[in-house]
Formats: C-alpha cells, structure tokens, sequence
C-alpha cells in the first residue's frame, strides 16, 4: 500500500519554492515536441495549464464537456481574486496572505502550498493585465481593490460582478493563441469517461463525443483534471449544471485517493429556495457584504406579520432589528467567513426567525450604505446633506455603481427591486475543498495523474476564504504545475508516443461501452433528476451546514439503498450514439451516489469541528465550532477498494511550524 | 399557468425537422424558462418520448452557453437577459410560445434547439489574444496605468459572452457584434496595441470565411444582446480596419 508522500521540500518555508525550481529536472524545448499532455477541463485551472504547456512546447490535448472552453464554471465566479500585491499600503503580505488562508481554512490544510500560492498570487495579476484583462481601475489609471470575509486588508482585484468571467476569457485568449499555433488541439463537447493506466502510470483517457456519442481513445505521457468541484451531490448548488465530480471519481477508482470529501462551503448569501421544481440556485457575491447589513427582526412577531405579508421589513424600527453578525463578531462583523456567516443565518432561522414563507432566509440590507454614500456624495458636491430625496437617489447611484448587475439579477429571479426593500437570502452549496489528494507536484497518487483547481484538495483546508479559488486555479495553471509537471516528464524523453491499441485502452472503453449500453437498455420509470434531487434532499438535511453521528449513519444507509434503486429503476431514453444529455447525466449522477456515500463516510469519521464542517457532537458552549487538534489535525485521504462503504483511510499528518495552532476568532 | 408550446424538433444534423405541438399545464409564474422545460423534459422521459435538446449550463446569464428563439426574439421576450434568465411571469395564461434553435448558416443545428457555435472560437483562434507567454516575470500591473475610462470601456466590450443572439437576430446573420467587442476590447487598451493591425484583419477574414453576412447598420444585433455591446464597437472596429488597409497591412 502506497503511504502518502507530501513530497514538500527541506528549508525554510520562504525558500521551498525557489529552491524547488532550481534542483528540478528540466526537458529541453527540442524534447518537449516529444512530450504529450492530456488536459482534461478548460477552466481557471485547466485553461492556463493548457496555454501554459503549450507555449513551452509540449503538445497539449484538451477536453470540456461544454461547446467552448470559454463556458467552464470558472466563468460564473463574481467576486474578485486575491493577491498580495500590497497596493493599497494596508500591510499585506505573501505572509499576511499565507497568514490569512491558513486561519480561515481552520488549520487544515498544507503550509508549504499555501504559501507557494501566496507567493506566485502577485505574479497572477501581473500577467493577467498583460494579457489584457480589464479589472476595475481608480481614476488615476491604477488597479482598484475590495476587501472579501476573513480578512482585514484590501487584497482582492475586481471586474465589476464578473471577475471569473475576465479571468477566464484571459486564460481562453492565451488557449486560443496556442490553438492557432496547432500547439493545443482542443477537443469541445467532449466528456472524459476514464482514465487509462498502463504499467502503474496515467497514460491516456478514453472520451466521448457529446454530439456523436462516439467513444474515443487519447494517449498521452501525463494526464491532468483540471474538472472542477463536486457541489452538485448536493443537486442544488450555485454551481452551473454540468459541474461534476465523474473525472475526479474515474481517477479514484483507477488509484487516487480523494481527500477530505466532507469539506464543503456553504456560502451565506444565496437566493433562498423557492419552489420544489427549482434547478439551481445563485450566489450574491460575497463583496456585497462590503455594504450590505444582515439582520432579522428581534420580535417573533414581526417575523409572524412578515410572513403573512402584514409587515415590511422596511417599516421595522431600528432598535427591533438584529444585526447578528455585528452583535457576535463585533471585530469581523459581517465580513466573517463564510462557514461562520452561514452557521449564524442558520441559527437564527432554526430559532424560527426566518423572514420569508419557508422561514429560511434572513435580509441583507443596503439602506444604511444608500444613505451613508449619499450624503458624502452630497457633501462632496456642497448640497443639502438633508435633503433625504436626494441622499437616497445619490447613494443609490453608486451602489448601481459598484453592484449593478448583481441587483438586476436578484431583481430578474425574485421579482422584487433590492434599491427599495432589503434583498432576502440564505446559505447554499457553492465550493468544494475536498477533493483529489496532491502531493507538493500536484501529482495525486497515480504518477503521471495530476489535479488542479478545485478538483484537488490542496489549499482551503476545511474553508476557503473569498476570492482564493480563482488565485489558486490561475497559481496551479499558470505558475506550479508547468514546473512540477517537468520534473516528472523529464524521464519521458525517449518514450515515444504512448499506443493506444493496448490491453488496458481495450480494457477501459470496454467497460466504458458496457455502462452507457446497460443505462440505454434499462426498462426503469424514473429520469436521472428525480434521483438526482432525492440524492441532494439527503445530502442536504444530513451532510449539509450540521452534521451528528446518528444523522450520517442514516445518511451512508439511504444513499446505499438509494444507489440501488437507481441502478434498477433509471430510465434512459435514445440510444448511446447519439447526442444524448440524459445518458450523460446519468453517468454523472452515478457517480454522485458513490461519492455521497464516501463524503458521509468521511463526515462520519472527522469526528470534530472545523471550517465548514460542523459536528453538532463537537462545538463550543456559544455554539462556534470545536476542533480537536489533538485528534484530527490530519488530511482524511480515501483509498478506493471496491465500494465506498469500504474505502481505506491514510493520513496525512499536518505539520504547523510557521503558524501557531489556535482557536479561530472573529469576535 | 397552462400554456401551449411549439417547439422545433429535429433528430439530428440531417433530418429536415419541425414543429411539434406540447401543451404545458400547471406552470409557476416564478419559474425559469428553462425550468420549463425541464418539467416538460421529464414529463416526455417518463412517457417514453425524446426530451427536447437544448443548450445551457450556468443559468445565470454568464456563460453564454443557452440560446433559443422564443416568440421570433433571441432570448426571448425580455431585455437585457439570456433565456436562462426569463422567467415565465413574462407570458400569461393560455399564451403560444414558439421555441426555435438560434438559425444562421454559419451555425449548423446539432439537434433540436442546440446549434454549434464553433466559428465563434474560430474567429478567436485568429487574433483574439495579446501575444505574451507566461513568465512569471512580466512586468508589474500598475507599470502602465490606464485611464479609468478606456478600462471601463474595455471592460464593456469584454462582457460579451458569445452567446450568437446578434447573429441570430440579424438579417445578414453578420456577426460584427460579436467580433468587434474583442477587437474594442484590446483596441482600447495599451497592451493591444502592437498586434492591433493584424488582430482586426484577421478576425474579419476569419469571419467572413466561417460565413457570416455583411452588416448593414441595421442595429438589431445591439437591441437583442443580453449584455448590451454598444454598437459604437462595431464603428470602432471599423476604424481599426481601415487602419490597418491604410497601412498596407492587408496579406
Ligand atoms: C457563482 C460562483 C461564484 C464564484 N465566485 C468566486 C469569486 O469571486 N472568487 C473566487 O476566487 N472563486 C469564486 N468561485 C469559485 C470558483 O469560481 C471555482 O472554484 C473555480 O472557478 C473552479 O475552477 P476550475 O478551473 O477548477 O474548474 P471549472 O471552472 O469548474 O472547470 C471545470 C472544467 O472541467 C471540464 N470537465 C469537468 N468534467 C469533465 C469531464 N468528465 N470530461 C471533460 N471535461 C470535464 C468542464 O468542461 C470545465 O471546462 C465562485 C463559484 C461560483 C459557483
Ligand atoms: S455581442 Fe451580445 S449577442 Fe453577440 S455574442 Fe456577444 S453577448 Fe451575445
Ligand atoms: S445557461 Fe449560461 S448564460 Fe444561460
């Protein structure tokens, strides 16, 4: 059995990186042309990888589901991205940064990672401009910042509300230069169905094509998943629908271990539920909490005369309003982190405070930021401060400013106008921290298989902060894997092309072949999704914001029995050769009954609390999460066997020596 | 609401295709309309029919992966939106509603409603790009600042998300729109600069040989885009080209 090998390297952590790229094997450019690389996934992640490799001569093959790599998910982040430039002269720093993600992941994820990342953070942004990507600017021509939960500096770059978009169209720019070149071929509505392992290393995939449903075999000397997170077990998540976790689960059942699978973000300020038919569910950025105040009402009452729509939350007075968060993060107030933000929300409408029909969902308020920008803009252009007409109208002017496309979509989905009444919200599935387990290289436990982005483990630990995902998809891409992957294909060189007329390619598509036929042939009565939300209803009310022994022991049975009936009762329509989005749905959500199970599993036994994942066993007498450092101060890496129930745990030992061990506060 | 649908079907690339008659009852104001369509979807599955094929996947109007022709608009009826993010409050009890693919030669149907935008990335394999390898020793970002106007600007055009509901509405199928939001993006700013010349012609002749038509100013493309690109990128591309033919740039 493999033991887990962090492969971190000796020296001081400010010297590990460094000191890393000057003792690795190098592949000179004429071998590079010798060299092939499959990417499997064109986001953050995958897309700089892909135009990374590229541009260094590698021949680069890669893979999305969607019809363009400019689709990935990647394209719907809001918010901003981190780095720690220090342009704002606020006292950051690569270890303020470091610092910072360390804490808000709750002391559970790798130093040596997180602080390569902060260190190449500033490059992102450097390369990110010259590329020509329009972050938001001040009126002298320089880069603007806002601040994101968790911390106390302005760190985080920002185009508007479409952050991930500009970074992605960036990262598919430099995609494109090399497409042109010839360097990548790109292979659209393409889903990778496995991964092919010969003689112990990963060397190929087998694919197939969405439109034709044709099954194709691609070789290659290393494989990389840059394919995302797995929210979507929880079927309702802010992420976009085809997000999946099938590539990651295909190499974990070819010999990777999945890492943390229970660690999940629920982030606070979501569009609440609000029919039973809903498909998805949509995030307000994080950056509104910059201006907006979450309160309920203090009265049960009001709570009564609201939800009977006898009251407006606008007609509430000041003094029988709870701001919570201010009142129990006077520090951090409502720029807590995120698992923080969405427990507190979470408290308060299990105590029946909820303000909407369903009672799940508390206000998030701009009416003191309307009226506070309003007034300066009026003192600023020396008129009547007074004048209540005219501070509303200009402060509203500059929250469209800064917000715009966020109210309009709030307005679109909820028909109300956020200007006028406080928008309602609660917490949803929106992140995974879990995923493939990495090593420093990014190499999971197969050689030659890597994972970026999200679809590794690495860098959150059990939270991650706002605004880190996009620094670590774009760190992974563009700055790390590019070195680490050299290293490992340095011993390639005289290869040769990897054939894909061997045993193990004919082994893969077979099995690959026989699951699409038996899905096709099923005579069941049910369509993926209704087991799809059965799954994610589990997933939810057991594995979801709090989590006890006796609620994931039933959950690992129902998703068992849920599993089977799947299997039995699935209906398919068409054929496999064929476009056809339900077989391809199907073959997700299989994967998500498995998954599922793992993830309560791992639930099950991270008997503490920490970050997201909060075991109502282990919490402290204010109710904030309880670790236990004694106990779990590990990384949970599952090694597949045959079924979930049987997964065997390895641990990583996570070792603190530049950062103290504490309890986390806000207060 | 109880309303009737007629929604183009066509199996494949081949097939000739139609209109095919679905009624929809018991639909929710608050509903998306591709939450619709799911209901509808499922409905057909558990009967043992063929679901309706159609594009989507962020629904939050970013991706630019949805499209449909509702009611002879792209997107629909509403303004500033992608179909993902209509809802059915727009239509009232009883209503038709007529759901096409997004037509334009240069966009062949797929099946269904899903069209192939591929010419789309082609346009952007010929010059939507700054040429600049990555290093990791480039220069720092605030080395040039740029005016907050032309950044603002840019960004605009950048928010184009390559939907093709420009290309779908307009009566040539041209798709200056989209392509001169790319080149105003870069036009604007310094970074572009150097390849400026070479990036428009060779967008343009990448567009015209994917097929796209001539545009004649009719300005539909700018009524129709859910991200509002101004039309003013279009004279500016324009511009650009003349440019670059005045310098004897042309290949
Ligand atoms: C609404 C929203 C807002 C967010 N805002 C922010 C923010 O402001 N700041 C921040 O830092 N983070 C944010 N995040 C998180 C961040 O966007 C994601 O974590 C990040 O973009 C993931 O990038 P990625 O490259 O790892 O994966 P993705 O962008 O998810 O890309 C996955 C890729 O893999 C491909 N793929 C997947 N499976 C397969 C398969 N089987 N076969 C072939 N291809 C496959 C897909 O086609 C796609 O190309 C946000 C997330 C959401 C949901
Ligand atoms: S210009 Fe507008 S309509 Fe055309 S592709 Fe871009 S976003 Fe869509
Ligand atoms: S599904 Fe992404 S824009 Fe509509």
């Amino acid at each position: 059995m493999a033991t887990l090998d962090s492969k971190i390297p000796a020296g001081p952590l400010a010297d590990k990186w460094t000191n890393y790229k000057n003792n690795i094997n190098l592949v000179n450019p004429a071998n590079k042309r010798l060299i092939d690389v499959i990417v499997v996934g064109t986001g953050l992640a995958g897309g700089s990888a892909a135009a990374t490799l590229a541009e260094l001569g590698y021949n680069v093959k890669a893979f999305c589901f969607q019809d363009s790599p400019r689709r990935a998910h990647s394209i719907a982040a809001q918010g901003g991205i981190n780095a720690a430039k220090n342009y704002q002269g606020d006292g950051d720093s690569t270890f303020r940064l470091f610092y910072d993600t360390v804490k808000g992941g709750d002391y559970r994820s790798r130093e040596a990672n997180v602080y390569r990342l902060a260190e190449v953070s500033a490059n992102i942004i450097d390369q990110c401009v010259a590329q020509g990507v329009p972050f938001a600017r001040d009126y002298g021509g320089l880069l603007d910042n806002r601040s994101f939960g968790g911390v106390l500096v302005s760190r985080t770059f920002y185009a508007k509300g479409q952050t991930g978009q500009q970074l992605l169209l960036g990262a598919y720019s430099a995609m494109n230069r090399q497409i042109g070149r010839g360097k990548i071929k790109m292979y659209n509505r393409h889903e990778m169905m496995d991964i092919v392992v010969v003689d112990g290393k990963a060397r190929g995939i087998i694919a197939r094509n969405l439109v034709t449903g044709e099954i194709e075999r691609h070789s290659a000397h290393a494989v990389v998943l840059g394919t995302g997170g797995y929210g979507n077990v929880f079927f309702l998540s802010t992420n976009a629908m085809g997000s999946n976790v099938s590539a990651a689960w295909k190499a974990h059942k070819r010999g990777a271990y999945f890492a943390n699978p229970c660690f999940t973000q629920i982030h606070p300020t979501c569009i609440p539920v609000s029919g039973e038919l809903q498909a998805k569910l949509t995030l307000m950025s994080e950056s509104l909490r910059n201006d907006g105040r979450i309160w309920v009402p203090k009265k049960l009452e009001d709570v009564e005369a609201i939800r009977a729509g006898k009251l407006k939350p606008t007609q509430i007075k000041e003094e029988d309003r709870d701001y919570y968060l201010e009142r129990r993060y006077p520090a951090f107030g409502n720029l807590v982190p995120r698992d923080v933000a969405s427990r507190a929300a979470k408290e308060r409408c299990d105590a029946g405070y909820g303000v909407n029909a369903t009672g799940e969902a508390v206000y998030l308020d701009f009416a003191s930021a309307v009226t506070r920008y309003g007034k300066e803009a009026a003192h600023v252009r020396g008129l009547n401060e007074n004048d209540n007409t005219l501070v509303q109208k200009l402060g509203k002017e500059i929250i469209a400013n800064k917000y715009g496309n966020l109210f309009q979509m709030y307005e679109k989905i909820v028909d109300e106008n956020p200007y006028e009444t406080p928008m309602m919200i609660y917490p949803a599935v929106h992140y995974t921290m879990g995923g493939l387990w990495v090593d420093y290289n990014l190499m999971t436990t197969v050689p030659g298989l890597y994972a970026i982005g999200e679809a590794n483990f690495s860098d959150h630990g059990a939270n991650r902060l706002g605004a880190s995902a996009l620094m670590q998809g774009l760190a992974d891409g563009y700055f790390v894997l590019p070195y680490t992957i050299g290293d490992y294909l340095a011993s390639d060189i005289r290869t040769g092309a990897i054939p894909t007329n061997t045993p193990e390619f004919d082994a893969a598509e077979k099995e690959v072949t026989e699951r699409l036929n038996f899905f096709v042939n099923n005579n069941g009565t049910h369509s993926v999704d209704y087991f799809h939300r059965r799954l994610g209803k589990i997933m939810w009310d057991k594995c979801g914001m709090a989590r006890n022994t006796d609620g994931l022991k039933s959950a690992i049975a129902e998703i068992k029995a849920l599993r089977e009936e799947f299997w039995k009762d699935l209906k398919v329509p068409g054929s496999a050769d064929e476009y056809n989005e339900e077989l391809a749905k199907a073959g997700r959500v299989a994967d998500f009954l498995e998954l599922g199970e793992l993830f309560a599993k791992d639930a099950l036994e991270r008997n503490e609390s920490c970050g997201g994942h909060f075991r109502e066993e282990s919490q402290t007498a204010e109710g904030e999460a309880a670790r236990d450092d004694a106990n779990y101060t590990y990384v949970s890496a599952w090694e597949y066997t045959g079924l979930p129930s049987e997964a065997n745990l390895h641990k990583e030992e996570l070792v603190y020596e530049n950062i103290e061990l504490k309890t986390r506060s806000y207060k | 609401m109880n309303l009737k649908l007629k929604i183009w079907r066509q199996k494949n690339a081949n097939d000739k295709g139609k209109m095919v008659d679905y009624p929809i009852s018991d639909v929710s104001p608050d509903m998306s309309f591709l939450e619709m369509l799911d209901v509808l979807n499922n409905q057909l599955i558990e009967k043992g029919e063929s679901p309706v094929a159609f594009d989507h996947d962020c629904r939050e109007g970013i991706c630019g992966m949805c499209s449909l022709y509702i009611n002879g608009e792209a997107h629909g009826p509403d303004r500033g939106v992608t179909t993902c993010q209509l809802h059915m409050r727009k239509f009232k009890d009883g209503d038709t509603i007529y759901i096409e693919p997004f037509r334009a030669k240069a966009f062949p149907i797929i099946k269904d409603l899903v069209v192939d935008r591929g010419a789309f990335d082609r346009i952007q394999h010929a010059g939507g790009f700054v040429s600049v390898n990555t290093s990791g020793n480039t220069q720092d970002a605030n080395s040039i600042p740029i005016p907050k106007a032309d950044a603002d600007l840019a960004f605009d055009a950048a928010t184009c998300i390559g939907c093709g509901a420009c290309v779908a509405t307009c009566k040539n199928s041209s798709a200056m729109l989209y392509v001169s939001a790319k080149v105003s993006q870069f036009a604007l700013l310094p970074q572009g600069q150097v390849e400026a010349k070479d990036r428009v012609l060779n967008m343009v002749k990448q567009m015209d040989a994917e097929g796209f038509g001539n545009c004649t100013n009719t300005g539909a493309c700018e009524v129709e885009c859910p991200k509002g690109i101004s039309l003013d990128n279009i004279a500016r591309m324009n511009r650009e080209f003349s440019k670059a033919i005045l310098d004897g740039r042309e290949k």
